[in-house]
């Protein structure tokens, strides 16, 4: 089994996420640089947080249209795992892996502080090893992190489940409050529609060991290595 | 031929602008209140191409596949 985490230029949580994959959960990860391409296949891709091309003209917009993206586009047709956190998940909206877009939070600040998420579906190879329902807590950090999507396209995935995670209370509750950047519906994290994508906004790599406050995020590669040991890859 | 084109993004009608929001409440902080206001980006390209209409269908495509994301702006390009 091997990951990728590609690093563009701009990237900045490439190396959190390869040191969670790689030293706290041992899974051999590859650092990969855009131009240098997908060289090999791996079982899953990491699209990583950062500013990617300094956020210019919208975050991700960039590095969305790198021709490593069409090689990621081309694994995740394959059936291969794809994961954008922050960044990354504003990158993957922006290829088309997903529908809507991230953008600007509802209040012009950047947000950076915990946020609790209620687990919307066990039915992906990123949360098998959750229940629905369950809440976690991981950091979120960002200023343009609000999901945008059309009422249509938002009824859909509701229908599909392919609301990964949701803003929440600690109790679980779907609040406003709850919600640090004005998601519609308190959306944090999506699924493509063979549900082997995920982008999502908080950082799991963030809260993959104890000392960090949180194993909660740990979990999310977990179910990853997990889904790929029943395809019958290790 | 050579053209030059200026496209204009902007947020479609209706979309939350939070960008817009923080400058108006700047001017009211200054005493300039406003009634609304909404905020664009405006690029200016040289584009090379035979006719007028190919200029034009040159700076859609770059609307369409890179300045604009469908879901949120609106484009206008005007080709000089």
């Amino acid at each position: 089994m091997r990951f990728a985490v590609i690093r563009f230029g701009g990237s900045n949580c490439d190396l959190d996420t390869v040191h969670a994959l790689e030293e706290v959960i041992g899974v051999p990860t590859d650092l990969v640089w855009y131009r240098d391409g997908l060289q090999r296949e791996y079982d899953a891709v990491v699209l990583p947080g950062g500013f990617s091309y300094g956020d210019y003209l919208r975050a991700g917009a960039i590095a969305a249209r790198t021709p490593i993206m069409a090689d990621v586009i081309r694994h995740a047709e394959a059936g291969g795992l794809v994961l954008g956190i922050c960044n990354g998940a504003q990158i993957g909206a922006e290829s088309g892996l997903v529908p809507g877009v991230f953008t600007r939070n509802e209040v012009p600040r950047f947000v950076c502080r915990p946020a609790h998420l209620r687990v919307e579906t066990a039915e992906s190879p990123f949360t098998l090893l959750f229940k629905r329902g369950e809440v976690i807590r991981l950091p979120v950090a960002h200023g343009e992190g609000r999901y945008v999507a059309p009422p249509e396209t938002i009824a859909h995935l509701n229908r599909e489940r392919r609301v990964a995670f949701r803003y929440c209370g600690a109790d679980g509750q779907v609040t406003a409050d709850a919600n640090p950047n004005g998601s519609a519906d308190g959306i944090a994290g999506v699924l493509s529609e063979k549900r082997n994508v995920l982008v999502m906004m908080p950082h799991p790599e963030r809260a993959s060991e104890l000392v960090l406050g949180s194993e909660d995020g740990r979990r999310i590669f977990e179910s990853m290595i997990a889904h790929c040991c029943r395809s019958g890859k290790d | 031929m050579q053209f030059d084109v200026i496209i204009t993004i902007a947020l479609k009608e209706g979309m939350l602008d939070p960008e817009a929001r923080a400058i108006r409440n700047a001017l009211e902080h200054l005493g300039i209140p406003t009634l609304s206001l909404s905020t664009a980006r405006r690029f200016r390209l040289g584009l090379e191409a035979p006719t007028r209409e190919e200029a034009e269908a040159r700076a859609r495509e770059c609307c369409v596949r890179l300045l604009a994301n469908p879901v949120i702006p609106r484009y206008e390009s005007e080709v000089a």
